[in-house]
Parts: C-alpha cells; structure tokens; sequence
C-alpha cells in the first residue's frame, strides 16, 4: 500500500469510482458544484458526470433530504452533501421521522439507500455554529447508521460501504481531518460497520478516540509512553452499529478506559460508549472510567476560550494518568512539538 | 367513465362508514383521519393516473390509499394491527402504503411527504420515464416551509409532479384565515411560475383538469402543475364521530358541501341497475376485507426486530 493521499482525495476518489460503477449514484448538496467544490471532496464530479447526477441546490436543507428521500424510494442513491453538520438541523424531521423509519414503518415495503455527508468544524473562529459535533444525536435514533471516519484509508471505506448501503448513512467528517493524509488503496473496497480499530496496542489503558479526537488519543498515547505507561488506541469508526465488543475486550485486558469524544458528553457517544463496556464488563472485571468531550458550553470563537473547550492530547494524557494511577496526580506532559503532524499510517 | 368513478367514491365512503361501525368495539389500533366528504379529490386524480404513477399522501390518506389502487384487505388488516396489513401492523392508518400500485407512504407529520414526491419525480425525470408523481396534501401543509421550498425546487428542476392541496379550511380546528392572511393558496404556487388553478368540489372537474396537465407531462411539457381542490371535511379531525357541537364550525357551514356530496351526485348519473350491481360488488368486496382483517393473526413477537435494515 504504497500511495498517499489525504482524506480530501480519498472521499472524491470514492465518490467518483462508485458513481463510475452505478449510475443510480447522485450527489447533491449546497455548492457541491461550485469553484472550492465542498474542500475538494467534490472536485470534478460535476463536470465529469454532467449536472443532471451532481449538482448545487436551493438553500432548502429540509425540503433537499425530502427531495433525497423521493429519490432513493424511486431507485437512485443519493448522497447529499452539508458543509456544516449545524444545518442538518433543519433536516431533523426528514433525517429522524423519515429517514430513520420508512422501512420499519412501511412494513419493509420500502427502503432507502441515502447518504448524508457533514462536517463538523473547529479552529479559527469557527463558534457557536460551525463546530457543533451531533453525531450522538443520530446514534440515538434506530435506523440511522453513523460513520465518523478518522484517517482517509477509512475515509474511503466507509464512504463506500455507506453508499452500496440500502439504508441511510449519515456519514460524519470533521474538517482537521480533511488535511490528513495516508495510504489509501486505488481499488474499490469497503469498511463495513461494526468493527472497531486498535490503533496501537498497549495494556494500561483503553484511549477511544471519537473522530477528529482519535488524533489527540494518538498523541496523548505518545505522551503517556514517556511518563511510563501503555496506553492502547481504539478508533470506533462507525458509531452505529457500534462494536463495543472490540472495545469491552481491550477494557478486560487494562481495566481502564477513557471515551474522548469530539462532542458534549451529556446523553453523548461517550456516555454510550462506556455505558455499552461497563454492562458488558460488570462482575466480571473492576473498571474505572472516564468520558472526556466538549466543555458543556457554546463553542466559543476566541481562541483563549476554544483551547479550553476541547480535550487535547496532554489534558487527555493527563486523564489517563490518573485512570492508571487511581487518583489525581497532577501531572500534565510538557508539550512537544515532534506530536504536532502525527500522520496515518498503515498498514490496516 | 362514470361507472369507474362511482365505484371508487362509493368504495371509499363505504369503507370509512364500516370503519366508523367497528370502531366502538376496538378492534381497530389505530387514530383515523376518516377522508369522508374529501373522496372526490382522490378519486378526480387517481383516475387520471396510470398504475406506474406515484402518489405520496398525508395521514389522512384512507381515500388516495384506496382510489390509486392499494389492497383493501391490506388496508383493514394494517387498521387492525395484523399481520396481513399492508405494513404487518408497523404503519396504522396514518402511513398506508402500498408500493406495488404506487402508494409510496404517508406521514403524520403536516407537509413532509412534499418534497419526497419532487425526489420521486427527480428520479423519473433523470431516467426520462414518463410516469408522473402527486403530492397530496392540505390546507395546512401550505402552512410549513417545506411546501415553499419543495415548490421552489420543483419548479426549478420543471419535474414532473402536481401538487394537489386538498383545502378543507381546517388544520385540526383551526381555520385557514387563522393561520394565513389571505386564501390564496394557488396564487402563491404561481409566483413561482407554475400553472396553477383552484376547483371547486366536482369530481368530473377535478378530473379533467388534472387529466389535462398528466397529459402534458407525459408529452414532456415541464412541470410542475398545481391544483388547489375545494373540499370539506365532514368528520372530526381524528376519530370517527361529527364536531359541530365543538363550536369551531357550524352546521350551516357544512350544509352546501354536503348537499354537493359528490358520491350522491355520480350515484344519480347511472343507471339503477348499474349502480345497484357496482354497490353490491363493492359491499362484498367490503364484508371480505373487514371478515379478513378479523380472521387474521398478530405479528409474531419476533416481528418487533424485523425491518430495521436490510
């Protein structure tokens, strides 16, 4: 697996080789079609399959997931694109009383193989409502598939399983990622739900790192390495279905575990996470947890607020020292400046 | 001609008549938005409509279920939660489907089946089939923002679809100059260039000018047409019982639409015999739904997992 590509590449590259492949592929969303072509991800798309199969919509995002709705019912299998998960928002009724249900509530008469692309934001300024992270949301709703890819090797994958799908996927993106890069096969393959990643192995403690936090778990593990302890990396992928066995099985092994999640913690992926592991565990095997996500408060833009409203790899460090430890130590690991550009790589 | 839309009318009131008998016994699970008084829109539509055309509806859909084709016996089954229900007992009477003629769901919530007909449409437009689409919906779907923007899309795309607003005044108890500040519900549909009429009550009406615009669209004229369909609701909201003592609307007011009941008037234009023949047809067709619905079993427990995802 020699070829590099960023997480960009990976998602144009899958969209355009399964809409290559079936025809019944159509991609849609505000600006999908215009000159920054959604960061790259739809680069092309437009020109090569004509604006009947791609196109930029009406600022319409409920009446948009209807009109994907109609579409899949119909045969085609959309993917509709929203450059801000903030705006699904206005999708909720179609995404949840839909969506979700057509197949339950319509007897399995019907179903709906549907995309919903969105990306969640962070850094320079991006605030209140460019940064929100929902994906907990869409966990909590049956019927809904969630996939929050970290590294452009399942970037691709999942975005193709996601669209061979019959069902709806929402499929969640977090814009820090967009710049990653790693190895990425040219052929077409899949990442199928309900198997987790171990990133790195270890035997202290469990990191599970949600999303773009998978990347602050990485660093945080190369931190906790220099203060003595083995810290072992789990990255879900998919949030729903979620393979909780993988991460219970990691949590039988080190007895501590740590859910940083690139959200709020309330009723949050963490929240379900650990919930899922301790049921599983309990009796069985003394554990002590920690969730770690969003401070719970607005995003705030100025960046002396927004660095404390996330967990970063030294606070999540730090977390986890005192898991291992059983009690707070105050240690916090002097930042480092060679965990900075902490890269994907293979092999997977 | 008249023959066809007889039966279909008097099936439909027929069969929300029996709905209304069994209804005190239980037996059917399900809230009932009753269509009685409204049948001539579904009916002036869906007999303008090919077996490969598409309808999406609301939760009051019992009429547009029936007239576009779906299985009666599915249809009672599904109203008394069984297993033989068109959705084995998953979808009530509020999300009737049947797929295979083309009843493509229902919601409970106002106005959001809009723009799955413009997606619909969209794809039978990319594939250049020539079947249409209808959207069903009320005076108070023409209340969400949806509507505007399913409306703005499909005129936009010209797709292949008509909008019939089914306007009977009453979104629940509410009347239309509460929620809007003028009756205008066509006239808004052509500020975004799409041809757009209101009918009164009339079943031939309806028909023939839903019939005309089917038959531009099949002959590739750009859509989107709209029709506004005066009609009235002489039921309750939901359930099976009358309202008028309620206060929100009176007798007197139901009165001319109920002297103008389209099922009586079709019934006048044949011939006795005729109509005897098609009443009796549709009473056993009737009797044989209801007598199936009874017969049949429960879902299984195991039913409760099934149908989630592939």
């Amino acid at each position: 697996m020699d070829r590099t590509i960023s997480y960009v590449e990976a998602v144009r590259e899958a969209t355009d080789q399964e809409m290559e492949r079936d025809a019944s592929v159509i991609l849609f969303g505000l600006d999908v079609d215009d000159p920054k072509a959604i960061q790259g991800t739809t680069r092309g798309l437009a020109q090569k399959y004509g604006p009947e199969r791609v196109f930029g919509t009406p600022l319409s995002e409920d009446a948009m997931t209807g009109v994907a709705i109609g579409m899949s019912l119909a045969g085609l299998r959309p993917i509709h694109v929203h450059i801000r998960m903030d705006f699904l928002m206005l999708a909720m009724n179609q995404l949840i009383n839909i969506a979700a249900k057509s197949r339950y509530m319509y007897g399995g008469q019907v179903h709906l193989p549907l995309v919903v692309r969105s990306m969640i934001g962070k850094s320079w300024g991006q605030g209140a409502q460019h940064s929100q992270a929902l994906h907990s949301f869409f966990m909590h709703v049956p019927g809904l598939k969630v996939a929050a890819p970290t590294t452009p090797y399942d970037a691709k994958g999942c975005l193709i399983e996601a669209i061979r799908d019959d069902d709806p996927v929402m499929y969640v993106e977090h814009r820090i990622l967009h710049f990653q890069k790693g190895p990425v096969p040219e052929p077409t393959y899949t990442v199928p739900p309900g198997k987790a990643r171990i990133t790195v192995k270890g035997k202290d403690v469990t990191l599970v790192g949600i999303s773009y936090m998978q990347v602050e778990c990485l660093r945080a593990q190369r931190y906790l390495e220099s203060g003595g302890i083995q810290a072992e990396v789990i990255d879900p992928i998919w949030l729903s279905p979620l393979d909780g066995e993988t991460i219970a099985e990691s949590v039988r092994k080190t007895g501590r575990l740590c859910v940083v999640d690139n959200g709020w913690m309330t009723c949050g992926a963490a929240a379900e996470i650990v919930a899922q592991v301790t049921e599983r565990l309990q009796g069985a095997r003394e554990v002590r947890v920690r969730r770690m996500g969003f401070a719970p408060v607005t995003c705030p833009p100025t960046p002396s607020l927004e660095n404390l409203f996330y967990p970063n790899a030294r606070t999540i460090a730090s977390a986890a020292y005192d898991l291992v430890k059983g009690s707070a130590q105050g240690w916090l690991p002097e930042e480092r400046t060679d965990l900075r550009e902490i890269e994907f790589r293979g092999p997977f | 001609m008249h023959d066809r839309f007889y039966r279909s009318l008097y099936r439909i009131r027929r069969v929300e008549e029996e709905i209304i008998r069994v209804y005190p016994t239980d037996k059917i699970k399900s809230p009932v938005h009753l269509s009685i008084g409204q049948e001539a829109v579904s009916v002036g539509v869906c007999e303008a409509l090919r077996a490969d055309d598409v309808v999406f509806g609301s939760y009051r859909s019992h009429a547009v279920y029936l007239a576009k084709g779906g299985d009666l016996k599915k249809m009672i089954a599904e109203l008394y939660g069984k297993a033989t229900g068109c959705a084995k007992g998953k979808a009530g009477s509020m999300h009737l489907v049947d797929a295979a003629h083309g009843v493509m769901g229902a919601s409970a919530v106002v106005g959001t089946t809009i723009p799955h007909a413009a997606g619909y449409a969209y794809a039978l437009k990319l594939r250049r089939k020539d079947s249409v689409v209808v959207s069903f919906f009320g005076d108070g779907g023409a209340d969400e923002g949806v509507f505007y923007e399913s409306l703005n899309f499909a005129a936009l795309k010209k797709l292949p679809m008509i909008f019939i607003c089914e306007n009977n005044s009453y979104a629940i108890h509410t009347h239309q100059l509460c929620r809007q500040p003028t009756a205008n519900i066509a006239e808004r549909a052509r500020v975004f260039g799409v041809p757009a009429e209101r009918i009164e009550d009339d079943v031939l009406r309806v028909h023939e000018r839903v019939g005309a615009a089917v038959k531009a669209l099949r002959a590739g004229e750009p859509g989107p047409f709209f029709f506004e369909c005066l009609t009235y609701r002489w039921k309750e909201h939901v359930g099976p019982n009358d309202d008028f003592h309620l206060g929100y609307r009176t007798r007197e007011e139901a009165d001319p639409w109920m002297k103008n009941d389209q099922v009586k008037r079709l019934a006048g234009l044949l011939e006795a015999d005729q109509r005897r023949r098609i009443e009796s047809e549709v009473e056993a067709e009737i009797q044989a739904a209801f007598a199936f619905a009874e017969e049949s079993p429960f879902p299984d427990g195991s039913e409760l997992f099934t149908d989630m995802f592939k």
